[in-house]
């Protein structure tokens, strides 16, 4: 840590002073003009990630913008936040996205939704707003989160054509064949391969961050849970631990060892449902059919929990909402070992299918270095040598105390996303029965919860995709003043228009689901 | 191959019997109900409720609660100390309705002077009952749906594609999902729609032939949800669309989607 905080001091030329350094996270601000040069510095060594960027309107306090820089390197578990002020005057901000292409759409979505020029960005197009809309800037905070906008005409977005003889696009969606989110994909094909895949997000934008700022924080949480429907508790609970961290709520062991469970259990039924999904995409109809029954198993215990089958109002600040009976741990050991043994089996159907394994061979490949500049984390990253997961490297909830198995494979291919999971599905099962084997008694949630005015902080939660991040400030009478989301899909995305060049578009379902990226939790 | 019919046997048959048994687990936070005689302090549990589907109007001396649970998430955070429990949460589903008004109920409250309630003055009628409604000839024996995400936070896609799995079979009723609205009978649509999708829903509607049926699913989908009208939101299918049957649920389960699909079609025996 120390060393981090020297090269941040010698590429600012001793500009940069840290702020505030707290266990999990040091804050520092910076000149916005040596925001390039620190980045350079501090990502130019082996493990240095950049993790995020993303702003504040700090105009109305103190006439600025603030750009907020996170990084993190293998081995230090503080992330390390850069703090840069944007006079509001001059709304602008130096990219570094020709460099860094991890943060190509977030510089974007600042632009988009903070009306912040991302100066040299090499696409300044937008991204987070289509291209029919108004010049609204809805996160500013003189944005009315209720503001009527007329009906929008012209194109959302002006693709890059394709020319060639033989060549053809395929425009696809946002309603989709399949039961799935809507967003746009334009493939140019020549033949069967597809030579480039543009993509449209953003279908689903539904204002969230701007109102988590109208909320007060209890009614948060719901929200939280409503950004990515399929990680409910996840991003509830990344949530949760920003406001607690910056509010200094303690949470009871027992609800932190609660939160490692349900975490786990929203990490395998996923995975079962996509597994069985990827089999289904290359035509092994059974699998999925199992996959979904042993899902259903999961669903059960989740519901038996929670009172949700998707764990939906369970998470809270300071703890979680509902206690359970020592009948209720005493069973899941059970049940989670009947679910662990049907899923081995399904498994091995799909293991022993010579036809299915050729089609998920080296389909689909992402090259460990592009997944790396592209910043990808979770399932994804894995499966391609991007060696990240939050657990390990940021501990939160009670992960600290048990062991974890993460596997990591640098073949790239979809064949290892699902072995990835597979492999995932295994060890959150063994994470679960030795929790389940050592929850301490005691609340399960804070006695009291008071948030105080005016603190910040940053929380991740490594959701089954991966790397869940928020970042909020309180406001007064218990309120949000920013909420800052980033699911992992965000990051992901681009890498899906890299991995599937070159490759049959017969076989863009099976890629697609071997990502499995959330729209809601990316449009936000 | 004798692997994949071993383990075909082995797993034996899983569907459930939903909608001749309708048991679900009692752990399921269902509907919420509220015992209206004796809920001394409406407004104390409206003000724990995140989505404000408990609305108390007082007016001279009367006052007025208004339950829509068109805008309930099933949190079950009404049911907390607040009611004093005059509220319970049940397992129930089953709450589909074909009118939008269905879906709320009103009590009535005297008020004394100091603002204090009195004597329930009116109480509700049961909500979610069946129906009686003209049987869709044309639409009764099959049925293609066309799902439309309007905007979902993808919770209420999941249990749509549950209806598929083993458990709830749906295509044993003679209904399936289609790729394409112009093969679709139904068009059943989650989200608050999202000014993003607001076209595309209008033109999915138009491309889907008549005579047709649209269902809302979903908090979302019926009125908005947690995210309600704003800036980057329409607040509800039917401020796009006409709808024809609204599901509640956040996200509804997949026997709840299952009533309201066969209420649209009306094939509940009714």
């Amino acid at each position: 840590m120390e060393a981090l905080l020297r090269e941040l001091e010698q590429a600012s030329g001793g500009a940069a002073r840290v702020m505030e350094s707290r266990a999990a996270e040091i804050y520092a601000k910076a000149p916005l003009a040596a925001i390039p040069e620190i980045a350079q510095a501090l990502l130019g060594v082996p493990g240095a990630r950049i993790v995020a960027v993303f702003a504040e309107d700090r105009v109305e306090p103190e006439g600025v913008f603030y750009n907020y820089y996170v990084f993190e390197r293998t081995g230090v578990e503080p992330y390390l936040i850069v703090r840069a002020a944007i006079p509001a005057a001059d709304p602008r901000f130096p990219s570094l996205s020709a460099s860094l292409p991890a943060l190509n759409w977030q510089e974007r979505e600042i632009q988009d939704w903070f009306g912040l020029e991302a100066e040299g960005h090499p696409n300044p197009r937008r991204v987070a707003l289509h291209d029919n809309w108004p010049d609204v800037h809805p996160l500013r905070k003189d944005f009315d989160l209720r503001a009527k906008l007329d009906a929008f005409e012209g194109e959302r977005h002006t693709y890059r054509p394709t020319l060639g003889e033989g060549v053809f696009q395929i425009p696809v969606g946002p309603v989709h064949a399949g039961i799935i989110e809507p967003g746009h994909f334009n493939f140019a094909v020549a033949g069967e391969p597809i030579l480039y895949l543009q993509l449209r997000m953003f279908y689903t934008h539904k204002g969230t961050e701007k109102l988590f700022e109208s909320f007060p924080v209890s009614k948060c949480v719901f929200l939280a849970e409503s950004v990515s429907g399929d990680s409910a508790f996840s991003h509830a609970t990344a949530f949760s631990q920003a406001v607690e961290r910056a509010s200094g709520i303690e949470v009871p062991l027992r609800a932190e060892v609660m939160r490692t469970v349900l975490l786990e259990l929203e990490r395998i039924y996923n995975h079962i449902a996509d597994i069985g999904a990827m089999a289904m995409d290359v035509g092994f109809v059974i699998a999925n059919a199992h996959a979904g029954r042993i899902r259903e198993m999961v669903l059960e215990v989740n519901e038996e929990l929670t009172g949700s089958r998707l764990l939906r109002g369970m998470a809270c600040i300071g703890g979680v909402r509902r206690d359970w009976s020592p009948a209720q741990i005493a069973a899941l050991p059970a049940k989670l070992s009947r679910v662990e043994a049907e899923f081995r089996s399904m498994r091995e159907l799909i293991r022993y299918s010579d036809s299915t394994r050729d089609r998920l061979e080296s389909t689909g490949f992402l090259s460990p270095e592009k997944a790396a500049a592209l910043g990808i984390v979770g399932v994804g990253g894995r499966a391609s040598g991007v060696d990240l997961d939050v657990r390990r490297d940021h501990p939160y909830a009670a992960y600290r105390r048990f062991s974890l198995r993460i596997p990591s494979f640098s073949e790239g291919d979809v064949l290892r996303r699902m072995c990835v999971r597979t492999d995932e599905v295994y060890a959150s099962i063994a994470l679960i029965c030795a929790a389940a084997g050592s929850i301490p008694a005691g609340p399960h949630r804070a006695a009291e919860v008071a948030v105080p005015p005016g603190r910040y902080a940053l929380a991740a939660v490594e959701g089954w995709r991966g790397e869940i991040l928020y970042w909020v400030r309180t406001g007064p009478n218990q309120t949000i003043e920013r909420c800052k989301i980033k699911d992992p899909s965000l990051n992901n995305w681009p890498a899906l228009v890299e991995a599937v060049q070159g490759n049959i578009i017969a076989d863009f379902p099976v890629i697609n689901k071997s990502f499995n990226l959330s729209y809601s939790g990316t449009d936000r | 191959m004798f692997k994949i019919l071993e383990k075909t046997f082995r797993a034996g048959t899983v569907t459930k019997d939903y909608p001749d048994g309708a048991a679900v687990s009692p752990a399921y936070r269902g509907q919420p109900r509220f015992d209206f005689a004796n809920w001394r302090d409406p407004r104390s549990t409206a003000s724990v409720c995140p989505t404000g589907a408990i609305e108390v109007s007082d007016s001279g001396q009367l006052r007025t609660v208004t339950v829509d649970y068109g805008h309930c998430i099933f949190c079950g955070e009404c049911a907390g100390a607040a009611s004093g429990g005059a509220v319970t949460v049940t397992p129930r589903f089953e709450l589909a309705a074909t009118r939008r008004s269905d879906l709320r109920v009103t009590a009535e409250y005297t008020l004394d002077s100091s603002g204090a309630q009195g004597a329930l003055l009116r109480g509700p009628a049961e909500i979610g009952a069946k129906l009686k409604r003209e049987i869709h000839r044309v639409l009764g024996r099959s049925l293609a749906i066309r799902e439309v995400d309007a905007g979902s936070c993808n919770g209420c896609e999941l249990e749509i594609v549950a209806l598929n799995n083993s458990l709830y079979d749906i295509e044993r009723f003679g209904i399936q999902f289609v790729a394409s609205p112009r093969h679709a009978d139904m068009l059943l649509v989650t989200g608050p729609v999202t000014r993003n999708m607001e076209l595309a829903l209008r033109k999915t509607y138009a491309a889907t032939p008549d005579p047709k049926l649209v269902v809302a699913v979903g908090t979302c989908g019926i009125g908005g949800g947690i995210f309600g009208v704003n800036y980057a939101t329409c607040g509800g299918v039917d401020q796009v669309v006409p709808v024809d049957v609204y599901i509640p649920g956040c996200p509804p389960r997949p026997e709840a989607l299952l009533y309201g699909i066969l209420l649209a079609v009306g094939r509940l025996g009714a």
